[in-house]
């Protein structure tokens, strides 16, 4: 049976793509999975995969041309077969069947719909569907009449309702999420929205997994006698594993009530991030000689530069200044366990900043590979959204472009980025004597909702301490 | 505190009530002369005489339409079914008569009256005898539905019935009549309409029971506790109408799980009401469904073994208890 192929959302911010490649021609036989097409969408190229195996009966959006989201672009299907009315029906409401979740339920009202309206095939396409909603109608009154049943005496056994669940039909177009929906009884969901728990950490003690109290209970005492018997660890919530694999993992204590109305007032002053820019001038030669000793020792590929050792030092600096390293979260403040740094790198089309996870804890060697190694990638566009996304602050370096200072733009919900000049030789005076030392400007940008201007300069003051006697970085 | 049967206590509430106001009178079958179908009405007729107790015909209808005009009239009529099913042949007298006149009168009629008698299954009395209809009443705005499950609360209960100026329909349970407990000996004793009671105070689970389930009920909390350290609340609504669902609420607050035991059948009972309302009120708090045991979905069967599966029972209730917490 034909069936559409539609533009897939392959980024989070992700409206339409652009058929920037066919991998298949009309005719040829697709494996499920197999990549059919490249798109490019407004950060990367992706490419799109077929759900199911068939034949490419049809390629409806050509190479250079845009589709929206949930768009047809092309038809899938036996070899041989009709499927002309299936296409007037389909890319006429944009949604097909097989369209994602958020449009799943309009598309389906709307399939219903064209098939009324269009010719015997699409009828037949749409009417099977028709019977497994009818037949699903039918099985659940099966079942709420077992159930009426289930409440005199002599019927109340547990396999009969259980038979009734697995004889539901398995919908074709059944998101794969449905089967893992998290069942929570509604008690134990507050107490775990009141205590900080992580429902999706906990496995279900109820019938069908169900989360009930007792395991939240359960989780709560873990909670309890795992912690350490330091007073100080216990007044801040414990961190969190963030969504995205490899990101900082993070905790979140509630706004007070004075930083909300900081934050309030700041933000009608000027746009939704308040900002303000701290600069420092930092004599480099420190830096520039320890990177000399660094790369007199490793391979020629290996080499790292200025900006790697100002990224690790950024990311050790940020986490003894913990607002440096959080996001506003309107009711509570995010504050990162690691420094994922967003950098920014300059591209054909425009910029895009990769996210070096953990840079605390990575050395300089491992930031300066994985640097390149991402830089070259965004410059070919094959970066993976995850690549590009959720860094905890951002470092901006126009030294190389001969800029002695700027100002960068935040990117949120990080609270600053820095914005680096280059590190040019000046006359400064050092003990009444006028010397020459290489400077370099630093101007952070700091969201004034969660960063105060002496929690910058702060922040600064390490920075600039640590790159200028390296040697701080051990400690 | 005197120790007396339901019986007895409802007994003692119609002679105070009676000496108390002269406008109170009992009507109905066999209530005078013989004492009544139950004895509730012993040795009243021989006290007090004709104008105080009266005997009627086979009426249902009639004596119930008699009553009302009476109450109508001023007078503050308790109408005794000799059991609530025959109230259905009445049923036009209660729920559009007596029910609707302080309404459609706009306020210059009330309808001080009581209509008791007792209701759900007695001892193999069959499909037509043993219908429990507080559902059926309650359905109906203008009534007050009450039902008793100790002999302290039925003699407080009636008290508040009589004085109370809306018609109130009181059911008792034949089962019950011989239940022995302690009874205030106050003249003036009464318990107000519209407050439940907390028979069993507990942590872990609440049940709601009224009437012939709550001794039931009683009991399986107490196997509970001991054979499985599980601690029940028992909460009695007592009143159905006004029902007291704060008092259920706030149980539910504190165990996060309900089961409701009625003698009634489970379709639009009473029981499916209060899981209504717990559910808007207090369904963050839920830790599992509300459970329900109802009569079984069928005409109540005549033979006694059939007659005791369909009916709620503390097996049942203990297995509901452990599923409602996940034992």
């Amino acid at each position: 049976m034909a069936n559409t192929i539609i533009m897939p959302k392959l980024s989070p911010t992700m409206e339409e793509g652009q058929i920037s490649r066919w991998l298949k021609k009309e005719g040829d036989a697709i494996e499920a999975n197999e990549p059919i097409a490249e798109v490019d969408t407004d950060k990367a190229t992706m490419e799109v995969t077929s759900l199911e195996a068939g034949t490419l009966l049809k390629i409806v959006i050509g190479e250079g041309n845009n589709a929206r989201l949930g768009e047809t672009i092309g038809v899938i299907g036996e070899k041989g077969e009709d499927f002309s009315a299936l296409l007037n029906g389909a890319s006429s409401n944009g949604a097909s069947a097989k369209g994602d979740a958020e449009t799943r339920g309009q598309g389906d009202a709307a399939k219903r719909e064209a098939s009324g309206a269009s010719q015997e095939k699409s009828v037949a396409f749409a009417s099977e569907r028709e019977v497994t909603v009818a037949k699903q109608s039918e099985q659940q009154l099966k079942e709420e009449a077992n159930e009426t049943a289930g409440r005199s005496y002599d019927d109340q056994r547990p396999e009969a309702k259980e038979e009734a669940e697995d004889q539901r039909p398995k919908t074709k177009d059944q998101s794969p999420g449905d089967s893992q929906r998290m069942i929570v009884s509604p008690i134990a969901a507050r107490m775990a929205s009141e205590n900080d728990i992580n429902l999706k950490s906990i496995k279900g003690s109820g019938p069908n997994g169900r989360i009930i109290k007792r395991d939240i209970e359960t989780a709560l005492a873990e909670v309890q006698s795992s912690k350490p018997e330091v007073v100080s660890q216990k007044s801040a919530p414990a961190f969190q594993t963030a969504p995205v694999q490899g990101a900082s993992a993070f905790r979140e204590e509630n706004t007070s009530k004075m930083r909300q109305v900081i934050a309030q007032r700041l933000a009608t002053s000027i746009g939704p991030i308040p900002t303000f820019y701290l600069t420092v001038e930092i004599e480099m030669d420190a830096a520039i000689e320890f990177r000399k000793q660094i790369n007199a020792s490793i391979k020629e590929e290996e080499k790292v530069s200025v900006n790697d050792i100002i990224v690790k030092v950024a990311a050790m600096a940020s986490l003894k200044h913990p607002f440096v390293n959080s996001s506003y979260q309107d009711k509570t403040i995010r504050f990162y366990a690691d420094a994922d740094v967003g950098v920014a790198v300059a591209i054909d089309e425009g910029l895009i900043t990769p996210v070096v996870r953990g840079a605390n804890r990575k050395t300089i060697t491992e930031i300066s590979r994985e640097i390149k190694e991402m830089a070259k990638r965004a410059r070919e566009k094959k970066l993976q959204p995850e690549e590009y996304t959720g860094a905890t602050f951002s470092i901006s370096n126009l030294g190389m472009f001969g800029i002695e200072q700027f100002t960068a733009i935040i990117n949120p919900p990080e609270a600053a980025i820095f914005a680096v000049g280059s590190a040019a030789p000046k006359a400064v005076v050092r003990n009444g004597e006028i010397v020459v030392r290489n400077v370099m400007n630093v101007t952070m940008s700091c969201d004034h909702r969660v960063i105060d201007g002496a929690t910058g300069a702060k922040f600064l003051q390490t920075f600039k301490q640590m790159l200028e006697n390296p040697i701080l970085m051990l400690m | 505190m005197a120790v007396l049967t339901i019986r007895d206590a409802l007994n003692q509430a119609l002679r105070e009530e009676i000496i108390r106001d002269e406008n109170v009178f009992i009507m109905g079958e066999e209530v005078a002369e013989y004492d009544g179908a139950y004895k509730v009405t012993r040795g009243l007729w021989k006290e007090f005489g004709d104008k105080r107790v009266v005997d009627t015909p086979i009426t249902e209808l009639g004596f119930a339409a008699v009553g009302v005009g009476a109450a109508m009239a001023g007078l503050r009529p308790v109408i005794e079914f000799m059991t609530f099913n025959f109230s259905i042949l009445a049923s036009d007298q209660i729920i559009n008569h007596a029910a609707k006149m302080r309404y459609m009168s706009g306020g210059q009629f009330k309808v001080p009256i009581v209509f008791r008698g007792p209701n759900g299954s007695a001892y193999q009395v069959s499909s037509q005898h043993s219908q429990a209809l507080e559902a059926f009443y309650a359905n109906f705005p203008g009534l007050k539905v009450v039902m008793p499950s100790t002999p302290a609360d039925a003699k407080g209960l009636l008290k508040s019935a009589i004085r109370d100026d809306n018609p109130v329909v009181f059911l008792e349970q034949e089962r019950m009549y011989g239940i022995k407990g302690e009874v205030p000996e106050d003249d003036d004793f009464t318990i107000p309409l519209g407050l439940a009671d907390v028979k069993r105070e507990g942590t872990d689970c609440t049940i709601v029971a009224r009437s012939m389930t709550v001794p039931l009920a009683m009991q399986a909390a107490e196997i509970m506790q001991t054979d499985f350290d599980v601690s029940i609340e028992v909460v009695d609504p007592r009143t159905i109408k006004p029902l007291d669902i704060d008092t259920i609420v706030r149980s539910v607050k504190k165990t996060n799980c309900l089961i409701v035991v009625e003698e009634s059948h489970a379709f639009a009972s009473v029981g499916a009401e209060i899981s209504h309302q717990v559910m808007e009120q207090a369904f963050d708090y839920l830790d599992a469904p509300v459970k329900r045991i109802s009569c079984a979905e069928a005409p109540m069967p005549y033979a006694k073994n059939l007659e005791e599966m369909a009916l709620p029972d503390v097996p049942k209730i203990i297995q509901a208890i452990k599923e409602v917490c996940y034992l």
